[in-house]
């Protein structure tokens, strides 16, 4: 009864969407006052009949209704409550359950942060978003339902994958779809202004919070899974450039450019119709990277699907999305304006360098990604394109951007001067070379990469500062430097945090991919191994049981100094319904050094209590990696909380709200 | 194998059990005697697709085929074969997918070439954007003084957000 009623809610919210969708993008057209008006509560309708849904699916699971097809494939009445619970996500059809929840939320937030928005405007932004979830909705109830039946129901579910019961995936995906799918918000307001024609600096404002929202949550995203990858699957790597993290990157590239840009936009009234198109790329990126992972066209850890119906269908409805956006585009953007004028060194043409550079970098992803696909359906042969190829095309992208990152901070707009850059920060760079010329020395040896890592870091880090302190110093007065840099405004101190952020994962990235250390030792109980200094030793395996497993854990002793430092428990275990067998390995997260084991096999199956194959890591300075990306993410969430996002209301009194809002 | 070696071993073995019994610690084997081609063998097998797996090297992957294939790895290298030699053999195998570094070959000319021509593009097209812009606006620039204030009495109500912001110091949201 349950399912079938969260079957109907979605049902019921594929009609509204259509209608409120339909409606209110004609109302603000016609100036349709009470069309205008459906354009809030059509929103809250639909988020809240996608929510029904969503709960209806999420009771399957807790209930352990196998005669729900999907549940049945994807739960276990051996299953931990809160897995049962974090599995309406872990199969296909139930994360885009979970995207289309996502969608209804943004739109329902959008509809309730936004009475400072002209009313056609919000109909536009809402009328879109509820246009794009109809096209997910009907994709959902075609080809990928989740309430669909077996009667009668099966006894036992063939339950969640292994590699996904873990507190990562109970975090992992809905963050990384939150700031996936945010980026339809920014890509709605840059329909919503081609729409109306209304592409000002007024436009930027309003539409630079949302995205910072979503990048703030992609950025989470993302790390939340490198980490999750990092730790469980055992290999020890934080990134693996497979085809599904790069649909997650991708978007994330974007992205960045799109906020640098809304910058400029709203500040300058230039780039508008670059904004713009880089709104409709983030967007369009993120639903190709929903075509990519859920239409099985890839082979990657991530891909659960392969139907090939939904492919065709999101494929129809990518071209859809993206043709009829950029023909819009190209019908309203000749009519914007320039902007202000500006030289060809100044902060505006910096910020568009960045952006260049971006773009290249999502490009490169992009073409690596689909490169092979491409072959393939050409009949040319099959190719891999793998962590060689991204490695060796990625960093000459990514170094003078960063390298420019320390700069365009100091660029005043409109024009800038080169020598009066160059004379501020010529010591800050002498001393980021000496730091990358000695530094490594102290870890063994010199390498380029290191020594450019470091030389990038130690910069970004020491231009964050200069600028940080000649700005407070500036604006200072006779008051304490504390409360000066207090008193900066919240987009000042959020762009350097995020800068900041940068240089600290370059530093993770760096130390890491230089002088990390790997063994593969035969252990029998009492033996020890040492990596870079950290002795671990083996005292053997015991069996124990988990609530649907059973498993070898192996109890290892690191020692410091000869004594016990710490004791770590890295086990091997076999999942009952599954009879997969899953590594769990065991980490000492430190500042600046992680020591991490991962049991192999034993030596001799018949005799597990003796030898094992083990694997020991040392990872110097990876945790830096996802410090760097949460400072990022920090650093765009107090940018986002900026005064001036918030005083809009007051300023903008009810006198001069536009004519046919709700008041 | 000789005998002495098998005496050797016979005295490695019982002071390794000697060394358990008295919980003396004992610096662990690697899993092959030799470690450089261990390194060897993680640098190759790191570049290769394990083929039965959904996205994994070889150097990572549980996979029975993966675990044959580092053993042969291992074999060839041991056999004194070039890191070059075992790719190839590999590629002569499996065909250019179990390389994750794909080869450089006609096929592959815009897969390798494409960043740089993007990256060329890229930087072309900004500098003719903005050289264009400034023509542009320069064109539209030359309203002598006269002109410019009668402009300026036309825009009637200026854009607060439009307005031109100074240098990094002296935008207005300084003030607190």
């Amino acid at each position: 009864m349950i399912p079938e009623l969260g079957h109907f809610a979605l049902i019921l919210a594929l009609l509204v969407s259509l209608a409120v969708g339909v409606l209110t993008l004609l109302g603000a057209h016609q100036n349709r006052g009470p069309w205008i008006a459906l354009a809030r509560p059509g929103a809250q309708a639909m988020a809240f009949l996608v929510t029904i849904a969503y709960l209806c699916l999420t009771q399957a699971f807790v209930a352990n209704d196998f005669s729900v097809i999907y549940v049945a494939q994807h739960s276990n009445s051996l299953l931990p409550l809160q897995y049962r619970i974090a599995g309406v996500w872990g199969g296909h059809e139930g994360s885009l359950l979970l995207w289309m929840l996502m969608l209804t939320w943004w739109a329902l937030l959008v509809s309730g942060f936004s009475r400072n928005l002209p009313a056609p405007m919000l109909a536009r932004v809402l009328g879109t978003l509820c246009l794009v979830a109809f096209g997910f909705l009907l994709f959902i109830l075609l080809t990928s339902n989740p309430f669909e039946r077996v009667l009668p129901g099966v006894a036992e579910g063939r339950d969640l994958n292994p590699m996904l019961q873990d507190p990562g995936l109970v975090i992992h995906p809905p963050l990384l779809y939150m700031g996936y799918v945010g980026f339809s918000v920014a890509y709605a307001f840059a329909i919503a202004a081609l729409l109306s024609g209304q592409l000002d600096a007024a436009w930027a404002r309003w539409s630079r919070p949302w995205t910072l929202a979503a990048w703030v949550l992609l950025t989470l995203g993302i790390a939340m899974g490198s980490w999750w990858a990092y730790y469980e699957l055992g290999w020890g790597g934080w990134w693996f450039w497979d085809p599904v993290e790069n649909a997650s990157l991708m978007p994330w590239l974007v992205g960045t450019a799109l906020l640098h840009s809304l910058a400029v936009t709203e500040k300058r009234g230039s780039f508008k119709n670059w904004t713009v198109l880089l709104a409709i790329s983030a967007f369009s990126l993120s639903l190709l990277g929903t075509f990519l992972v859920r239409s099985g066209v890839l082979t990657s850890v991530h891909a659960f699907a392969t139907d090939p119906t939904r492919g065709i269908f999101i494929l129809a409805f990518l071209v859809t999305v993206i043709g009829l956006s950029l023909a819009l585009f190209v019908w309203r953007a000749p009519k914007v304006g320039l902007g202000g004028r500006f030289g060809l060194f100044s902060r505006e043409s910096l910020l568009l360098t960045n952006n260049v550079l971006l773009v290249v970098a999502a490009g490169t992803v992009l073409l690596g990604t689909l490169y092979p696909l491409l072959i393939d359906a050409l009949a040319l042969g099959k190719i891999s394109v793998g962590p060689p190829y991204f490695n060796a095309v990625f960093v000459p992208i990514m170094a003078p951007l960063v390298f420019l990152m320390g700069i365009g901070p100091f660029a005043r707009w409109k024009h800038a001067s080169l020598p009066e850059i160059a004379r501020l920060l010529k010591w800050a760079l002498g001393v980021a070379g000496v730091v990358a010329v000695t530094l490594p020395f102290m870890y063994g040896s010199w390498t380029p990469l290191v020594g450019l890592g470091l030389l990038l870091a130690t910069w970004v880090a020491l231009t964050v500062a200069i600028n940080f302190v000649q700005r407070v110093q500036a604006t200072r007065g006779s008051d304490s430097f504390l409360s000066a840099a207090l008193r900066q405004p919240r987009h000042f101190w959020g762009m350097h945090l995020a800068h900041l952020g940068v240089a600290v994962f370059v530093v993770g990235i760096t130390m890491v991919g230089g002088y990390q250390e790997e063994k593969d030792v035969k252990m029998a109980p009492g033996d020890t191994v040492t990596v870079s200094g950290n002795t671990f030793r083996f005292l053997g395996v015991k069996q124990v049981e988990g609530p649907n497993y059973t498993a070898w854990q192996g109890q290892v002793e690191l020692l410091r100094d000869g004594r016990l430092d710490k004791r770590l428990h890295p086990e091997k275990r076999h999942y009952r319904s599954s009879m997969m067998p899953m590594t769990e390995a065991a980490i000492d997260a430190g500042l600046l050094r992680d020591v991490y084991v991962a049991l192999g096999e034993p030596i001799d199956r018949d005799k597990p209590e003796a030898e094992w194959a083990v694997r020991v890591y040392y990872k110097p300075f990876v945790d830096w990696i996802w410090a760097g990306c949460g400072i990022m993410a920090l650093g765009g969430l107090v940018a986002m909380l900026d005064r001036r996002y918030r005083t809009r209301r007051r300023r903008r009194n009810p006198a001069n709200r536009p004519a046919g809002e709700a008041p | 194998m000789s005998a002495r070696l098998y005496f050797s071993r016979f005295l490695a073995a019982l002071g390794l059990a000697l060394a358990c019994q008295l919980g003396l610690a004992e610096e662990a084997r690697p899993l092959s005697d030799d470690p450089v081609t261990e390194q060897r063998l993680q640098a190759i097998s790191a570049e290769l697709r394990c083929l039965v797996c959904q996205n994994e090297t070889i150097a990572s992957s549980n996979a029975d085929l993966a675990k044959d294939l580092r053993r042969e790895i291992r074999g060839m290298i041991q056999a004194g074969q070039s890191d070059q030699q075992i790719i190839d053999f590999m590629v002569a195998r499996y065909g250019d997918f179990v390389l994750y570094r794909p080869p450089f070959k006609a096929t592959t000319l815009l897969l390798w070439g494409g960043p740089l021509i993007f990256l060329v593009l890229g930087i072309g097209a900004l500098q003719f954007y903005l050289r264009r812009r400034n023509r542009v606006l320069q064109a539209a620039r030359p309203l002598s003084g006269e002109e410019a204030r009668r402009a300026d009495a036309l825009l009637t109500e200026p854009d607060p957000a439009d307005s031109p912001l100074q240098g990094p110091f002296q935008g207005k949201d300084l003030q607190p």
